[in-house]
């Protein structure tokens, strides 16, 4: 083996995946794993650990995977990370634990995420379970959403002996886990469904469809049904979009609406109730991972699908991975354009989206080249369906209904990084909900550090 | 899971069910609605809270068979269960808010067509409760369609029934009826509140804007997840986008786009769910099967 390289990883073949909903990358086997393990040097002062949000020990679990003990392995990840299987799968791992990898600086870096799924994978496969506390300490603790943020902030929780609730607005839980990350990348009946019932075996209550600001509200948790604290880990909020005409549309889908019915709702499987639209030609707009995802599934619905971005590969947001799995598949990247207008016929469909092409300017308040238009490029891309995938603002439906909780200018929820603490006693907040739409990672660190942040407050209160 | 406490066919295809749901029934108000899911296979169903009994913990529903959905709703008996059933979702009735005396002050009519009668139904009890007296007209297409006449009856000060066939009431449409109590029975009205299919909204709206009646109405948009998340509910109120599920769902009806929300809520639907429809209950479809007659 050539010590400078990953272990190679196997994937379903590009032409055959691009046909169905199973999930592209394999993973790998016991002997794999083991090989790839031995290319870690364990370093005394591990510089990985650094880049991971929650700190997973990893010389440490790699150790016990070189030497063959998935278990044990499985044991170390668990005391920082309730949901390997799947920050193995989604995590940016290029730009966390395996950027700081001392193996990157001459080769490639410790495959880190694979070696995380592969352990996570093996337990479940074997049927290891976490163990509940021995005792509870008499407190209760709300968690408002189910996303990893939530899911985090309450199993953290449970270990430590607190009762906790999960209060969910939609009908499953897991947050963008469920409704938003395609099957393909992220498979929901095997992977997300037994990291959540690990949750519950824990201890952990999940009441779903229940809406707080709605079917109740944050003070009557803390007054009348007799939490302690609450965390709030509600996500990113409601979709964007350009404010272009001809938006409304049928045909015109947030990116949210789309792998929310494809999802969630499971409209690719027939036996399913919910419908979904998928054109023939189908147009995303968008650079993130969720246009990625967006158009990844698009295509599986059987569509000749464009990415549609207004600026460079180069300023593309999403992972780099994704953008390769995309092309791969053959999603036909428009790059440096810009949509103006969506073309709708007399049944209000649409029926092509005007396009003008863009060129790269000085660079703007955020570093990037500013997109500026190029004189007389209009052009009709001739597409049915579109799909606007520009990002989130926050739903207001949790800040305004709680007396003295704080947003920022952007809407966003106000909360110490370090604890997780609100201008609210007693409720604490984290995910999405507070740094706006960002990492499945980054939503367990914050969740990670709200369990501790409560644990403080309610061990002294 | 929630449980089915009661069952009533009010009218062919017309169903009314109370469901267990402590948390909504403790919370709602008029002008709100839930999200009902059959089982796990089954579409997110939106529907308005017709009533609710906070002792019991109960929410009334009345629904129309429509589409594949709504059909196997109605094949559920008292004591079975439905898998999910969320709410209070959207805003509630402005009306609620205000205080008793600015109420009584004020003039007002309430439109409900088809199946919007359900809808309109627990606000008009709610101005009885508070001591509001309104007028209410129902329309609908015949005598068969009509519903919940006798609980209107009981909460509304005047209750007039408008059928477009005159099999039973007033002859004709309920802008006819409008029409007729202003100009021949000498009444005015400072509010309309009109619930019913799109199209009679349209109409409703375009007749008391012409007559400078202020009018609220009830958007009922495909919708997802209700909570603001998928933005499929959207539409056009000034000129602005609104969310029917968080900012609604009831809007000012002289600001509504309503030709856009009308070819929006036909997006899923096919030429065969079409056939299927005219087969069963012939051509009720066209106009939401309220038959108003606002298309006319
Ligand atoms: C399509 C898509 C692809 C992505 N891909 C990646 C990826 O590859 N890698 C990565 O790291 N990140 C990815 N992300 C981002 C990542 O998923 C999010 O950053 C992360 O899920 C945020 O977690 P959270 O717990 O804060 O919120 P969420 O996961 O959004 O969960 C919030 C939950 O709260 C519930 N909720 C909201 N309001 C209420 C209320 N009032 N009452 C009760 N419940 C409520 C919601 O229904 C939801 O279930 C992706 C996101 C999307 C949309
Ligand atoms: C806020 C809100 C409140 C509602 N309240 C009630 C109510 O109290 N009683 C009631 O009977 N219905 C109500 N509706 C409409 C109800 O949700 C739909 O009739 C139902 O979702 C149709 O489902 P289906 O699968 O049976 O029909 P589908 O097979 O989905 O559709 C059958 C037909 O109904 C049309 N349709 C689909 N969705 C809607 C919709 N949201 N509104 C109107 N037509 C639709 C389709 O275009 C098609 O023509 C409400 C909708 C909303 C958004
Ligand atoms: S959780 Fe993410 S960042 Fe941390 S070690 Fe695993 S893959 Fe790397
Ligand atoms: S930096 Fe790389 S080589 Fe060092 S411990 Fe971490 S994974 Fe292993
Ligand atoms: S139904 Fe999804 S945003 Fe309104």
């Amino acid at each position: 083996m050539d010590v400078l390289k990953k272990v190679p990883v196997r994937e379903q073949d590009p032409k055959v995946r691009a046909t169905n909903f199973e999930e592209v990358c394999l993973g790998y086997n016991k002997d794999e794993a083991m090989e790839e393990a031995t290319r870690c040097i364990k370093c005394k002062n591990p510089k990985c650990v650094t880049g991971c949000p929650v700190s997973i020990d990893i010389p440490g679990f790699i150790k016990e995977v070189e030497e063959g003990n998935i278990e044990e392995a499985s044991k170390v990840i668990a005391k920082y990370s309730a949901l390997p299987a799947v920050c193995g799968r989604v995590c940016p791992q290029e730009s966390q634990c395996e950027e700081r990898c001392i193996r990157g600086i001459k080769g490639e870096p410790v495959s880190i995420g694979k070696l995380e799924r592969f352990v996570a994978d093996w337990s479940r496969e074997h049927n290891i379970k976490p163990q509940p506390p021995e005792t509870l300490n008499g407190k209760k603790v709300a968690v408002i959403g189910s996303g990893p943020a939530g899911l985090t902030c309450a199993g953290d929780l449970a270990k430590l002996g607190y009762d906790v609730t999960i209060f969910e607005a939609l009908h499953e839980a897991g947050g963008v886990l469920v409704y938003g990350i395609p099957e393909f990348r992220l498979p929901k009946e095997t992977v997300v469904k037994t990291e959540i019932d690990n949750v519950r075996e824990l201890g952990v209550k999940i009441e779903t469809n229940v809406v707080i600001g709605k079917s109740t509200t944050i003070d009557e948790l803390l007054t009348e049904e007799g939490f302690d604290a609450v965390f709030v880990g509600s996500g990113a909020g409601l979709p964007k979009f350009m404010g272009i005409p001809g938006e409304n549309a049928n045909g015109v889908f947030s990116a949210n609406e789309f792998l929310t019915r494809n999802n969630l709702m499971k409209a690719f499987d027939e036996s399913y109730d919910s419908p979904i639209v998928s054109g023939k030609k189908v147009a995303v707009v968008g650079g993130g991972n969720v246009a990625m995802d967006a158009a990844r599934t698009a295509l599986r619905l059987g569509a000749e699908v464009h990415i549609v971005y207004r600026r460079s590969e180069a300023e593309l947001p999403a992972r780099v991975e994704e953008v390769h799995h995309a092309k791969e598949e053959g999603i036909i990247f428009n790059l440096l354009t810009n949509p103006e207008e969506i073309l709708v016929d007399e049944n209000g469909r649409v029926k092509g989206m005007v396009c003008v092409e863009m060129e790269l300017g000085e660079p703007d308040a955020s570093g990037r080249r500013r997109p500026v238009v190029k004189a007389d490029s209009e052009f009709t891309l001739d597409v049915d369906t579109v799909i606007m995938s520009l990002g989130t603002s926050p739903n207001p439906l949790i800040s305004s209904t709680t007396e003295g909780l704080e947003v920022n200018k952007w809407k966003c929820i106000v909360a110490d990084e370090v604890n997780g603490k609100t201008t609210k006693e007693g409720v604490y907040a984290g995910g999405d909900a507070v740094t706006g739409a960002a990492t499945v990672i980054l939503a367990m660190g914050a969740g990670k550090a709200a369990a501790k942040g409560i644990d403080e407050y309610l061990s002294t209160k | 899971m929630y449980k089915i406490l009661k069952k009533e066919v009010l009218a062919n295809n017309i169903y009314l069910m109370d469901i267990e749901a402590k948390r909504v029934a403790k919370s709602c108000f008029p002008g709100q609605f839930i999200i009902v899911k059959i089982d796990e296979k089954g579409e997110r169903i939106p529907l308005t809270i017709c009533d609710y009994d906070r002792e019991a913990g109960s929410v009334t529903i009345v629904f129309q068979a429509v589409g594949a959905s709504t059909q196997r709703m109605a094949e559920y008996e008292v004591g079975d269960t439905f898998r999910d059933f969320v709410g209070p979702l959207g805003c509630k009735s402005e009306l609620v808010d205000e205080p008793d005396e600015e109420l009584k002050k004020k003039k007002i009519l309430f439109v409900a067509g088809g199946v919007g009668t359900a809808p309109v139904y627990p606000q008009v009890k709610w101005m009885k409760e508070h001591g509001v007296d309104v007028d209410c007209i129902i329309g609908a297409r015949n005598k068969e369609l009509i519903i919940l006449e006798e609980e209107m009856k009981k909460v509304a000060k005047n209750c007039y029934v408008a059928t477009d066939d005159g099999s039973y009431g007033f002859k004709g449409n309920v802008n006819d009826k409008i029409k007729d109590l202003i100009h021949n029975e000498g009444k005015s009205y400072d509010l309309v509140i009109a619930i019913g299919p799109i199209i009679m909204m349209k109409f409703v709206s375009l007749l008391t804007k012409e007559l400078g009646i202020k009018t609220i109405v009830s958007m009922n948009p495909i919708m997802v997840d209700g909570t603001g998340m998928c933005g499929a509910c959207r539409l056009t109120v000034g000129d602005e986008v609104k969310f029917a599920c968080v900012d609604g769902p009831e809007f000012d009806g002289h600001l509504v786009n309503f030709d856009e929300s009308m070819k929006r809520q036909v997006m899923y639907r096919t030429e065969e769910g079409r056939a299927v429809l005219k087969l069963k209950e012939g051509d009720t479809h066209k106009n939401g099967g309220c038959g108003c007659g606002g298309d006319k």
